[in-house]
């Protein structure tokens, strides 16, 4: 018997590879991103980035409808676009095995919002398996196939940040070759005009009349009777944390939360005294038991952002433990832009417009917060282009310019469609794509403007511009970010235009190259303290003695950008770095 | 006690993102699961990877529940910067030890001049008990300040209950072929050094 130390996200994609899966697409988004790479790395998979996770889910569901069991894997908020063709496919039923895999962020670890998708599951019908650790997480994902056909349903595996990201020990099995029938002609099941549609809508429920008998006798679902005095339901990571934190207490531990086992958890229910739930997120499970007629007390545990062994133990009049000094009025350490990213340049000429910056979701949100403080909004992914169209529609900029700020992967997951719709509307906004090559916040995945696939294939080079162009902007302009004269023309150029304008700012992440050159230094001599270079924010720039800028040149990756903002000359080329790196 | 599991051990290693705690406690999980005991990592990847503080959590032991512990719940700290040892101490146990790197790296609000480079927290921490390893210097002695966080590794080795050569028989597995070497030295320096500092409390 061997046992490795796995990831959820790493269990999860070879459950699915054991299951025999042959297609998985997704679009990357923490806290999932890593099941499609280790997918892509498995023996006799093709898996895909896909633009956005609504297309990855029609790709999963196709391949499905071909015979192949398939995966598609995305962050919670992925499922908000995916949920059109989810609600569907529910309808449709599927081919082969077909399973969805999404993965919430309580507490926001890497997200803008914290939903809790336990809720999709009961909305949409489908059913849905919430693993407590990587070796779950393989057993579940391996077994969602199998329940997915058995079921003729799309089933929901449910991870969340410490699933996802925490490692434990997982005992593997070998991959099982399961192809389904090829494809065959089944328009009564597939093409979802209202006539079909009612007659699927019918049969979706006695499809879930079977998925709550498959509840009832999930292996998943375990009922741990010790001392009866507080019996606790809950599910997911939760059961890790009452362990710890109530060892006495008895248990039921829901593998399958939709549909939910009624008589399992009626049983449990008159078994014990005392009766609490404990679930991270909402009350999704005390709304459906109260719902039951249960007894389910409140012990006021929050249903916003991560729980924890303590705060549980705490919610049950556990003391806490004795700790150490509490420092206080540390300063804050929030993630911040690289040194040499190429994104600044662009943030720092358009601070100096003041322009009003529509900003949308990667690394360049980070240019939010001070010193640049250069955006106006962040809500979801292609948010961006729609709302500058708005905002500049209302009037209510005034004279200012509205800029709508996006990256490469974002504009290829859904800025095309704001930009036409922003075009075709003759709207006047200017729409930014910061193209550095790479979809980078996530960890750097390939998108369609990389030329190359997951699988690290080429690709077609499909040109920002051109696309740009066919959707019919009429100007769109090119700059390196990096030199800030150049960028600044040209944004102020695209602002100036009666139309939509783009300017596609391009040059590759920081950290996409290995070789830089040599740093360079701040000459005290030269430098007046006026702080031009510090408000450029980079992490290599600090103020030293009598406020003057000082260079951290094992940290500088000499890209220029504060060379060119100051005007007394006083950065200048050093030799390499000599001692420490200081970061590895 | 919430964590009533008694013979689990907590380690937290905390620091800032890129300086490779991430790999240091993968290779700690390991070396607990090559002796057979029960492991699970809580680590966070994503935005805080971005120069932001990140902190990784260890427990090892016959049955561990909880992947993350609550303040006042780790058995070892392990701070690969002074500031991030501050912000997590509370976490410590009363009884636990402390090793700190004695490196300070400023973050955003300070090189913006918003907030002070705070002064006394290696005075305060050393009242705490810490440890104080120079990290990036004993890792240029060894290699390339790229292996810091392996010096940390060695000197935190010093305190749990694993033989030397797991340890150094699950890093080399973990680091690139042409590296192994230079890691295995900046270990070794790592273990010297908190043996010298007294690490052994
Ligand atoms: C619907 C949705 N899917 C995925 C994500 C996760 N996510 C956040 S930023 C980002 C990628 C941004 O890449 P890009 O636009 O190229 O900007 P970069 O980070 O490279 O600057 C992703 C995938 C999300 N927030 N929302």
């Amino acid at each position: 018997m061997s046992h490795t130390l796995l990831s959820g996200n790493e269990a999860i994609a070879h459950g699915a590879w054991e299951a025999g899966v042959l297609v998985a697409a997704a679009y990357p988004g923490t806290p999932s991103t890593e099941i499609l790479e280790n997918l892509a790395r498995m023996e006799g998979v093709h898996a895909e980035w896909a633009t956005n996770e609504k297309v990855a889910f029609e790709v999963a569901a196709g391949a499905s409808l071909g015979g192949a069991r398939s995966l598609v894997a995305m962050k919670h908020v992925g499922l908000n676009v995916a949920a059109d063709p989810l609600f569907t496919i529910a309808y449709t039923g599927v081919g082969a095995g077909l399973v969805v895999v999404v993965a919430d962020d309580p507490g926001m670890h890497s997200s803008q919002n914290e939903q809790d998708t336990r809720n999709y599951a009961a909305f949409a019908r489908i059913p849905m398996l919430e693993p407590s650790d990587s070796s779950e997480a393989r057993a579940m994902a391996l077994a969602a196939f199998e329940l997915s056909e058995r079921l003729d349903m799309p089933v929901l595996l449910r991870s969340t940040t410490r699933l996802s990201h925490g490692k434990s020990l997982v005992e593997t099995g070998e991959r099982q070759e399961c192809r389904g029938p090829a494809y065959v002609k089944r328009a009564p099941k597939y093409v979802m005009m209202p006539g079909n549609a009612r007659r699927r809508r019918i049969d979706l429920e006695e499809r879930l009349r079977k998925a709550a008998d498959e509840s009832e006798r999930s292996p998943f679902t375990v009922a741990e009777m010790r001392d009866t005095a507080v019996g606790v339901i809950t599910s997911g990571v939760a059961y890790q944390f009452v362990r710890e934190a109530l060892p006495e207490a008895s248990t039921l531990k829901l593998g399958m939360t939709f549909p939910l086992p009624e008589q399992k958890i009626r049983a449990f229910a008159a078994a014990v005294e005392r009766l609490v739930v404990v679930e991270e997120l909402d009350p999704y499970l005390t709304s459906r038991l109260l719902a039951l007629g249960l007894p389910v007390e409140d012990v006021g545990l929050s249903h916003i952002g991560e729980l924890s062994p303590g705060a549980i133990a705490a919610a049950f009049g556990v003391e806490p433990p004795e700790t150490r000094e509490i420092f206080t009025d540390l300063p804050p350490r929030p993630p911040m832009l690289c040194a040499g990213c190429p994104h600044r340049g662009v943030f720092h000429a358009l601070h100096k417009m003041d322009a009003v910056i529509i900003g949308d979701i990667g690394c360049y949100t980070l240019a939010s917060l001070p010193p640049l403080s250069a955006m106006d909004t962040c809500v979801c992914m292609g948010a961006s282009i729609g709302m500058a169209h708005g905002l500049e529609r209302s009037g209510g900029a005034g004279e200012r310019p509205v800029v709508a700020v996006l990256g490469d992967s974002t504009f290829a997951h859904s800025g095309l469609t704001g930009l036409l719709d922003a075009v075709y509307n003759g709207g006047a906004s200017t729409v930014v794509v910061l193209d550095n090559r790479i979809t980078a916040m996530t960890g750097h995945q390939d998108n369609p403007f990389t030329g190359r696939t997951l699988m690290g294939e080429t690709a077609p080079d499909v040109d920002i511009v051109a696309v740009c162009t066919a959707l019919g902007v009429a100007d769109v302009s090119v700059v390196d970010p990096n030199l800030l004269r150049p960028t600044e023309k040209a944004l102020r150029a695209a602002v100036a235009a009666p139309h939509v304008s783009v300017v596609v700012t391009r040059a590759p992440c920081v950290l996409l190259t290995k070789e830089h050159p040599d740093p360079f230094a701040v000459d005290e001599e030269a430098c007046t303290a006026c702080g031009e270079c510090v408000r450029m924010g980079c992490p290599a720039i600090s103020r030293g003695r009598d406020s003057k800028a000082v260079i951290d040149t094992t940290q500088c990756v000499g890209c220029r950008q504060c060379v060119q903002v100051c005007k007394y000359g006083a950065i200048v080329r050093t030799g390499p770095s000599c001692d420490f790196k200081g970061r590895s | 006690m919430p964590g009533g599991m008694s013979g689990v051990v907590t380690v937290m290693l905390v620091g800032v993102g890129g300086q490779g705690t991430i790999l240091a406690s993968d290779v700690l999980a390991k070396v607990a699961a090559a002796t057979g005991l029960d492991v699970k990592l809580a680590e966070v990847h994503g935005m805080s990877q971005r120069g932001g503080a990140v902190d990784t959590v260890v427990r090892f032991g016959d049955k561990v529940f909880s992947p993350v512990v609550d303040p006042g719940g780790a058995d070892h700290l392990v701070a690969f910067e002074l500031i991030e040892a501050a912000r997590w101490l509370h976490f410590l146990k009363p009884d636990g030890r402390l090793v700190v790197n004695s490196r300070l790296i400023a973050p955003l609000p300070v090189l913006t001049g918003e907030y002070q480079t705070p002064t006394g927290i290696e005075a305060a921490l050393a009242f705490e008990g810490a440890v104080f390893i120079d990290a990036e210097e004993l890792a240029c002695e060894a290699s390339s300040p790229r292996s810091a966080n392996v010096v940390l590794l060695g000197a935190m080795s010093v305190g749990l209950p694993f033989s030397e050569t797991v340890w150094r028989d699950v890093l080399s597995r973990r680091v690139p072929a042409k590296t192994v070497e230079g890691n295995l030295a900046a270990f070794e320096l790592g273990r010297q050094a908190c043996a010298k500092g007294a690490c052994e409390l």
